[in-house]
């Protein structure tokens, strides 16, 4: 040992280096190894997590395919006053149909033209049928081209087909998150679509509260079973535990399916219901293809999450605060209220967050049962994933349902606090 | 400051049985009674019966059979919240979500006092455990013994007339908990509060009890005061479970008045005090205490029957030595006496003989 403390410096190891240093030696190999340990999970939840959601969040915003297929129109559409009325000069159109021809040649005309026509409808055929025409057509000899271009499709003469063109030129667009709150870019700016486009607010706020009503059915149907099992002897709890997670041993598909049977109108309750009389026979009850429907398949499927946190919560709480309540004057509904509900709190918060979160990007059952009235923002962003190949738009969808996710998280660590999550 | 004979019972007892499972009773024909008061402890291995008589008393568990009266009144149909007990609980049971001052205010606020009431009675509840300081505190940021007393404060902010204790001072260590017994004791009798203490720890009983219920197999086998339970134990049972305890077995060979004459299974003859015992030809356990075997021979009686012993252990303890031997064939025989300059230090493999006072020991039951 050296004497070193005494004289105010840093603080040596026997062999005269600084103890923080000597300290940090020997716990590096220590690092490295837990470092080593876990490298081939953080590897795999690099490639397989991060970095594609991270390129589909870049997606939401990335814009290259308009300046990258026609860069020389790009250019020239600069000087073009979009507002003026007037169509564009001879060097536009030269402009164009030598990116056209290059393009043509890279098969990449018809892709810009799906991609503009989520903007326009109609400028995706406009770009094929063009195409095949303009293939034939030699930028350098051919000229001037804006009466051969208008000749081939008049679209070209049409004003507004530039102004989209030119819009949506810039390389990093908001146009995704823009179309993704039932708005779109324009030349004069950011403007709501039209009534009949407008949907997708609609589905935000129709997840957020089927998402809500989800999570408190859960709550409600949850607890009296947490408590049971919390208080019954381990045995019996044990048992009743595996019917709890019975759910999961079957195929989401299959539960989802057997809603279907039960509820639809030629279904068990509806069978049952006209059998007993209490349903008129021309008038089963339509419980199935709706949000109600939605709702029953989703807070069953969802259930076992709650009730798992609020179990071991439970069963943390010792049964003699409630005696000791009692004892000191309380009846069984002031014991439970102010004493085992407050305790059993982090096991709702902790249920909560998890259905809630779960429910919010749920899409297969409400794909299943939830008809059009029934389906969420999830069976969307499926819908522009695989069918209208409009990934833009899917991201910009999904980069808002994650924010929503983080800011909803946010306020619940403000006001409940994230503190009072016990999963256990 | 007890004394049954003049005072009205406050707590009873009649013939109360208890069964869980419909087979066997946990507890078999209690009859139990105490005045107002009184300091009972209820001592006894665990599964004599004795918390399960607390949980009827506090209303948690439920009689079988029986009579269960406070004050006069049959309380077995009486829900816990209405009878007016407090308790303390082995793990003390303070509400964790709650401040210290909450956990105290809580009795009172179920009993819908006022605010300015409330905060005066739970501060001098407070005062009165030491505890004045610690109101906005969290039972969590506090060590076990504070938690211990802020429980006795909560079990005493509503003034009740009976405190029940459920093993309160079981999680505390040694030096601690001899403290909290005297100042519960004292603090029972200062409010002159009735308490029925529950304890598997015999000291604890001993200590600070008026009297002490010995639980064993659902009964009562002695109830008495402590120094009557120590001294006079009634069967071998209480003997055995009440401080160290010597036995020997034998056959009863004749009993005159006050003293029997029992002759040892190995042929010795020994004077015991017949308390068991009733006739000649019956088998006994004989119970001396260690610090009453004396084995100076200038102390014995004259003519009082001796036995020889062979040492085989010494043990020094700072204030007593404790001897072991082996007498009549039982290699566990205990002797202490007192660390005093005039003792003599036993060797192992000494030849000794052995003596006590026929009073002193007692022949029970086999």
């Amino acid at each position: 040992m050296t004497d070193t403390t005494a004289s105010g410096g840093p603080v040596l190891a026997a062999d005269g280096t600084p103890l923080k240093k000597s300290l940090a030696r020997a716990l590096r190999l220590q690092k490295i190894r837990a470092l080593g340990l876990i490298a081939p999970l953080l590897i795999f939840v690099l490639v397989s997590f991060i970095i594609p959601i991270g390129s589909m969040l870049t997606r939401s915003v990335n814009n290259d395919i308009v300046a990258d297929t026609l860069p020389l129109t790009v250019e020239a559409l600069q000087t073009w006053d979009a507002d003026s009325g007037e169509l564009p000069d001879e060097a536009v159109y030269a402009a164009f149909v030598s990116d056209m021809v290059t393009a043509i040649e890279a098969k990449q005309h018809t892709r810009l033209g799906t991609r503009l026509n989520y903007e326009q409808t109609g400028m995706s055929s406009l770009f094929r049928k063009s195409g095949r025409k303009i293939k034939k057509l030699d930028p350098t000899t051919d000229g001037p081209f804006k009466e051969t271009l208008i000749g081939i499709n008049k679209s070209w003469g049409d004003v507004e087909t530039w102004r989209v063109l030119k819009t949506h030129s810039v390389r990093v667009t908001n146009g995704y998150f823009l179309n993704a709150i039932d708005m779109q870019r324009t030349p004069e700016g950011a403007q709501a679509q039209p009534e009949d486009k407008q949907i997708l607010i609609t589905l935000f706020q129709r997840t957020l509260v089927m998402s809500m009503v989800i999570t408190v059915s859960c709550i409600i149907l949850g607890y009296p079973v947490a408590w049971i099992l919390a208080n019954l002897p381990a045995r019996t709890a044990n048992m009743l535990m595996i019917l709890v997670l019975l759910p999961f041993w079957t195929s989401l598909l299959v539960r989802t399916s057997a809603w279907k049977v039960m509820l639809q109108q030629q279904g068990v309750i509806n069978e049952v219901l006209v059998w007993i009389g209490l349903v008129a026979d021309d008038a089963r009850l339509v419980m199935i293809n709706n949000q109600f429907g939605t709702i029953v398949a989703m807070t069953h499927i969802l259930l076992p999450f709650m009730i798992l946190p609020m179990y071991s919560v439970m069963q943390t709480i010792q049964p003699t605060y409630l005696r000791a309540a009692k004892s000191m004057g309380a009846t069984n509904w002031t014991a439970f209220w102010r004493v085992y509900f407050p305790l059993s709190v982090p096991g709702i918060g902790a249920g909560s967050i998890l259905v809630f979160i779960l429910a919010i990007g749920y899409y297969i059952t409400p794909e299943i049962v939830g008809g059009t009235k029934g389906v969420f923002i999830s069976n969307r962003i499926a819908y522009h994933i695989s069918s209208s190949l409009n990934w833009g738009l899917a991201a910009a969808l999904g980069t808002i349902l994650l924010a929503v996710v983080l800011i909803l998280y946010w306020a619940y660590d403000k006001i409940v606090g994230i503190d009072n999550v016990k999963l256990g | 400051m007890a004394d049954a004979s003049n005072v009205d019972a406050f707590v009873e007892f009649e013939r109360v049985q208890k069964s869980y499972d419909g087979e066997n009773l946990v507890v078999k024909d209690l009859n139990l009674s105490l005045p107002k008061g009184e300091f009972l402890t209820m001592l006894g291995p665990s599964g004599s019966g004795k918390t399960t008589c607390l949980m009827m008393l506090a209303g948690f568990e439920t009689a079988t059979h029986g009579d269960i009266r406070l004050d006069g009144v049959s309380i077995n149909n009486i829900p816990p919240h209405k009878r007016g007990i407090g308790m303390v609980f082995q793990n003390y049971a303070l509400f964790p979500h709650m401040t210290i001052a909450e956990n105290l205010s809580f009795p009172l606020e179920v009993r819908k006092m006022g605010k300015s009431q409330r905060e005066e009675k739970v501060k001098r509840a407070l005062d009165m455990v030491e505890m004045g300081a610690f109101g906005g505190r969290r039972p969590s940021q506090l060590s076990g013994g504070q938690q211990q007393r802020i429980a006795l404060a909560r079990a005493l902010v509503f003034e009740p007339e009976l405190v029940l204790m459920d093993e309160p001072l079981g999680a505390l260590d040694k030096q601690l908990r001899e403290k909290m017994q005297f100042e519960i004791t004292h603090l029972a009798h200062r409010l002159g509060i009735t308490v029925v203490y529950v304890t598997h720890d015999q000291t604890e009983a001993l200590t600070m009890s008026d009297r002490v219920a010995v639980f064993d197999d659902g009964r009562i086998q002695q109830i008495a005061p402590p120094d009557q339970l120590y001294e006079s134990p009634e069967n071998s049972f209480v003997a055995q479970f009440i401080g160290e305890n010597n036995t020997l077995e034998g056959v009863v060979k004749e009993i005159n008045g006050d003293v029997a004459l029992v002759q040892l299974d190995d042929g010795e003859l020994i004077d015991c005090k017949p308390v068991n015992v009733s006739k000649p030809g019956e088998r006994t356990r004989v119970s001396i205490r260690p610090e009453r075997v004396e084995y100076n021979k200038d102390r014995l009686q004259e003519g009082a029957h001796t036995l020889k012993a062979e040492v085989l252990e010494f043990i020094y303890m700072g204030d007593i030595f404790r001897t072991r031997l082996r007498v009549a064939g039982n290699d566990e025989f205990v002797i202490k006496t007192r660390n005093a300059p005039d003792v003599e230090r036993l060797q192992p493999g000494q030849q000794i003989e052995i003596g006590w006072l026929p009073e002193d020991c007692r022949a029970l039951d086999a």
